[in-house]
């Protein structure tokens, strides 16, 4: 069940940037309030100096920082910093205490040896854990690259590292998208008399800009909150990190070791880190050597007997298209996630999008039907990772589930479940029994047309699969094209079936609406706030919110048809809206898209169902 | 792998299935000797796994009872690598031509090498692309004319040993389709060596590139134009087992015992345990012309295995830590209560 959800900071966000006093970060900070109000942020700084005018370098006293708060509806400098930037140990130490939990601290990482530590009278070699910071921590080497950029300028060294804080700047802008050129000119004219640093600073500016294009790093900048918190024992989870624990909480509860075959790929590559960590808890995680192979090796460690997961963004899905439909036609369990990014091609790695659905449902050759289920919130990644691995073990198929950039990176808080909330799963395992009846490898359960799997290393169940068509009866391969269709079938049927054992679709908000506002997958805060506000205004509007699209769940057509108005509103040019269609020709469904790789704002969705409302 | 003498018979590894091949193909004898060389081995069937991509030779699982998978174009050894990894208890076979293994899957090939996957990887190369009738090969001479290269290829051949050795494999022997004996030989080395062990078999194709070999393969000339290298032996060959092969400055020579000199003592003794491969790249890089083409295991090594490795670090991090479940994960990170 979807937990009521409310998406906040939405549009504010607290910048913080510190250094020794002699680093600069008061001109990094104000060349950066000033760029974001020039794009039409609100803002608000302050500044904190040390007391002393110049302290030793590198100590505590002579940290000195500066806070920018930017966005809409802002009337102060915000409590604490989202992104906190400390140029030495000093810095990170005296400012931690102004980072958010789960905030982004980024630091100058070739300015934490153990003599840079000791200055700041660190006690321990981890210092990170010693000041109790709360976040994720972006270690970058600035002094490196800043040296490296100005290899050529001719500066000495002190005016070189005089440039450090342009780098910071630069990578903080990459963040929040600022436009560098905006900041390059106030640079410029804060630097118009003297040439030669401002072509230092402004080399060093693009050098930040480029590293945060080139690592692909990014900020989360939302936070989704539930509205009715439940008593229990609460963390804070990201999606990428909750769908990897879904997955291990599914191997558990299948008693089925957990194997993940994968190949770096932005925002995916984080469910990797998490599983590659989890050997504690018995994980094989690979990086294989391409995306190919990453979907390959899943297949084979899925013949071999394990919860095989392969995990990627949408050009990988591309090139795994082959692979999965090996797994339909092999009748294999495997989950694939797709942590959906800006498309086509490579696209906007770094953005959020819904437009993979149709490569999802359709995006192999042949008769290829598998199932696809999407998950809602950051949260959800958690339970729906869980219903991918329990349906691809249940029903011997490959599911594939759709995240996104904007949930994979967003988190939220997370109540942790009880190890009852979440029921066993049971692989269709071959009985011993079988084999005196005749069993081969595809003979299915009558009811669910669902096949045995029988795992090597089985005395006397030895079998072939393969890609090759088999006979429905024999298993051996057959070209006979009777038998053909009727495996189609077989397949089809198999996935359709799957309908009886999801939830059925809930229906929100007002119970006499005669327009019904429909979404999948992670736009779900969005959606329902936006709904709660058409509700407020007296709107009668009522909202469903599809997880499970392939199938869909058995009470679809029932809800749908029930309305005057139907809005599909999705982050794509309405794939959703079309295979609904699709399913429902008597229904007119209507549509708001956006596809600028950003989430909706809810104040788009609530325009958009009034303006449909008012015809 | 435990070794039960005489369990299993060659029919025990052989599954009902008719084969397909062509009549007179290579790959038959390479099948039967599988099936000899599996109940020499001694593995259980069940025990056994056989995994293909996509070519005349990878329909090799369908002939065995043992488990099999025919997989992809290419992907056989990415799916054998995931396969022994999550059950690291099965032998773990993989049967790949020279398209398959070397074009499409070539990337796949090289990395399982590096990664030394405890898998004994069949490579049957007939130089040609026979499924899709008659297109040449990675493995094709410069010049061959096929349907694809009516004019004759301008691309120089891969040789599949150098590809091994620059991915640092750990094991390359190399067979005839004709030479049932050293073919089962080889195939039980490369089974009982632990890690990636590739086994390259020159292999005939009756109907689109018959007699491809024949130059290695004659009957009259080819005790002359092959050496079976065997380790802790001498390198001799020819039809009387008076010719050897001694080092020649940085190279190998052939030499005919008795003649300028050259007695018994100077003929090099085969070492596949050596751990540099300097000289085992030579021997696998003679074709037969100057030098006679080596048959036999040419490098055989032991090293740390990926599916190993991977195990054993798994059971160390977990001996070294107190999470024994998601929850305990879960609850050892930052957390609240609500009341």
């Amino acid at each position: 069940m979807l937990e009521k959800t409310n998406v906040k900071v939405l549009d504010r966000v607290v910048v913080r940037f510190s250094g020794d006093s002699g680093d600069g970060m008061q001109l990094a900070g104000n060349i950066f309030s000033n760029v974001s109000a020039g794009v039409g942020n609100q803002i608000s700084t302050f500044p904190d100096y040390p007391a002393e005018v110049r302290a030793p370098q590198g100590t505590l006293s002579g940290v000195s920082g500066f806070q920018v708060h930017i966005g809409k509806g802002v009337y102060t400098p915000g409590d604490k910093a989202d992104v906190l930037v400390s140029m030495n140990p000093a810095a990170l130490k005296q400012n931690v205490k102004f980072l958010k939990d789960g905030g982004v601290a980024i630091v100058d990482i070739d300015s934490f040896k153990k003599a840079d530590l000791d200055k700041a009278l660190y006690t321990t070699d981890e210092p990170y854990k010693e000041i109790g910071l709360k976040g994720e921590v972006v270690e970058v080497p600035m002094t490196t690259m800043v040296k490296a950029a100005l290899a050529d300028s001719g500066l000495d060294n002190k005016s070189v590292m005089k440039c450090k804080n342009m780098f910071a700047l630069g990578l903080v802008c990459w963040l929040f998208d600022r436009p560098l050129e905006s900041a390059l000119h106030l640079l410029h004219n804060k630097f118009a008399k003297k040439p030669a640093i401002y072509e230092a600073n402004a080399k060093v500016m693009r050098a930040g800009y480029d590293y945060g294009h080139n690592i692909h790093a990014s900020v989360s900048t939302y936070r989704i909150e539930s509205d009715a918190i439940r008593p229990g024992v609460y963390t804070d989870v990201n999606g990428n990190t909750a769908t990897a624990w879904g997955l291990i909480l599914a191997s558990e509860k299948s008693g089925l070791p957990l194997f993940l075959g994968s190949y770096p790929i932005t925002p995916a590559t984080d469910i990797l880190h998490e599983l590659a960590k989890r050997k504690d808890l018995g994980v094989k995680a690979c990086q294989m050597e391409d995306e190919i192979a990453g979907v390959c090796s899943a297949i084979g460690a899925s013949f071999a007997g394990n919860l095989a997961v392969t995990s990627t963004s949408g050009p990988g899905l591309a090139l795994k298209s082959e692979g999965i439909g090996l797994a339909v036609m092999a009748e294999l369990p495997l989950v694939i996630i797709d942590v959906q990014r800006g498309g086509p091609s490579t696209g906007l790695p770094t953005k959020t999008e819904q437009t993979d659905l149709r490569q999802a449902l359709y995006g192999r050759n042949g008769e290829s039907p598998l199932a696809v289920v999407a998950a809602a919130s950051p949260t959800d990644c958690f339970n729906m990772a869980f219903e991918a691995a329990r349906i691809a073990i249940e029903h011997m198929t490959p599911v594939i589930l759709l995240t996104d950039g904007f949930i994979a990176n967003g988190s939220s808080a997370w109540r942790i479940p009880d190890d009852d909330e979440y029921p066993a799963i049971k692989p269709n395992f071959v009985r011993p029994e079988m084999l005196e009846n005749g069993w081969r490898p595809y003979m299915r359960n009558e009811a669910t047309e669902v096949r045995y799997w029988a795992v090597p290393g089985t005395p006397g169940f030895q079998h072939r699969l393969g890609g090759l068509e088999k006979d429905y009866c024999t298993s051996a391969i057959s070209t006979d094209p009777a038998n053909h269709e009727r495996m189609v079938a077989a397949r089809q049927h198999k996935i359709d079936m799957i309908a009886g054992d999801i939830p059925e679709v809930e229906v929100m908000g007002d119970a006499d609406a005669d327009t019904l506002l429909i979404g999948w997958g992670g736009t779900y805060g969005h959606l329902y706030s936006a709904v709660e506000e058409l509700n407020a205004a007296g709107r009668r509007v009522a909202f469903a919110h599809f997880r499970y699209i392939c199938p869909l769940p058995a009470n679809t057509s029932d809800v749908i048809s029930r309305y005057k108005n139907v809005v599909v509103a999705e982050l794509n040019n309405g794939q959703f809206a079309d295979y609904l269609q699709a399913k429902h020709p008597m229904v007119h469904i209507k549509r708001i898209n956006k596809v600028q790789g950003q989430p909706f704002l809810v104040q788009e969705i609530v325009d958009g169902v009034t303006k449909i409302m008012e015809g | 792998m435990t070794m039960e003498e005489n369990k299993y018979t060659a029919a025990d590894y052989k599954s009902d299935q008719y084969v397909r091949w062509c009549p007179g193909c290579g790959d038959h004898a390479v099948l039967n000797v599988l099936h000899k060389a599996m109940a020499e081995l001694g593995v259980a069937p069940h025990n056994t796994a056989v995994i293909s991509g996509i070519g005349c030779s990878s329909r090799l699982p369908y002939y065995m009872n043992t488990y099999g998978f025919h997989t992809i174009h290419g992907r056989g050894g990415a799916v054998a690598t995931g396969f022994k990894v999550a059950n690291p208890a099965m032998t773990v076979w993989q049967v790949a031509g020279d398209g398959d293994g070397l074009a499409i899957g070539g990337n796949h090939f090289i990395h399982e090498v590096r990664r030394n996957v405890d898998v004994n990887l069949l490579m049957l190369n007939n130089k040609i692309y026979g499924l899709t009738k008659g297109q040449y090969s990675p493995t094709s001479d410069r010049g061959f004319v096929s349907k694809s290269s009516p004019y004759g290829t301008t691309e120089d051949p891969f040789i599949p040993a150098e590809l091994v050795f620059g991915a640092r494999g750990t094991f390359f022997a190399r067979s005839i389709d004709v030479e049932l004996k050293i073919s089962q030989e080889v195939m039980v080395a490369a089974a009982r060596h632990k890690g990636c062990s590739v086994v390259e078999i020159l292999q005939n194709c009756m109907i689109f590139n018959n007699g491809i070999h024949n130059f290695i393969t004659d009957r009259e000339t080819r005790a002359d134009r092959t050496i079976h290298l065997v380790h802790g032996e001498k390198m001799l060959f020819g039809k009387e087992m008076n010719r050897g092969i001694v080092q020649d400055g940085f190279g190998l020579k052939a030499v005919t015992l008795g003649e300028d000199g050259y007695t018994i003592d100077d003929v090099l003794v085969h070492d596949a345990h050596c751990e540099s491969n300097f000289l085992h790249q030579q021997l696998a890089m003679m074709d037969g012309h100057e030098l006679p083409l080596a048959v036999g295991v040419i490098r055989d090594v032991e090293s740390l295995t990926y599916d190993e490795e991977v195990a054993k670090q798994v059971d160390d991090v977990r001996a070294k830590k107190n999470i024994k479940c998601l929850r305990d994960l879960v609850l050892s990170g930052e957390t609240w209560t609500v009341e």
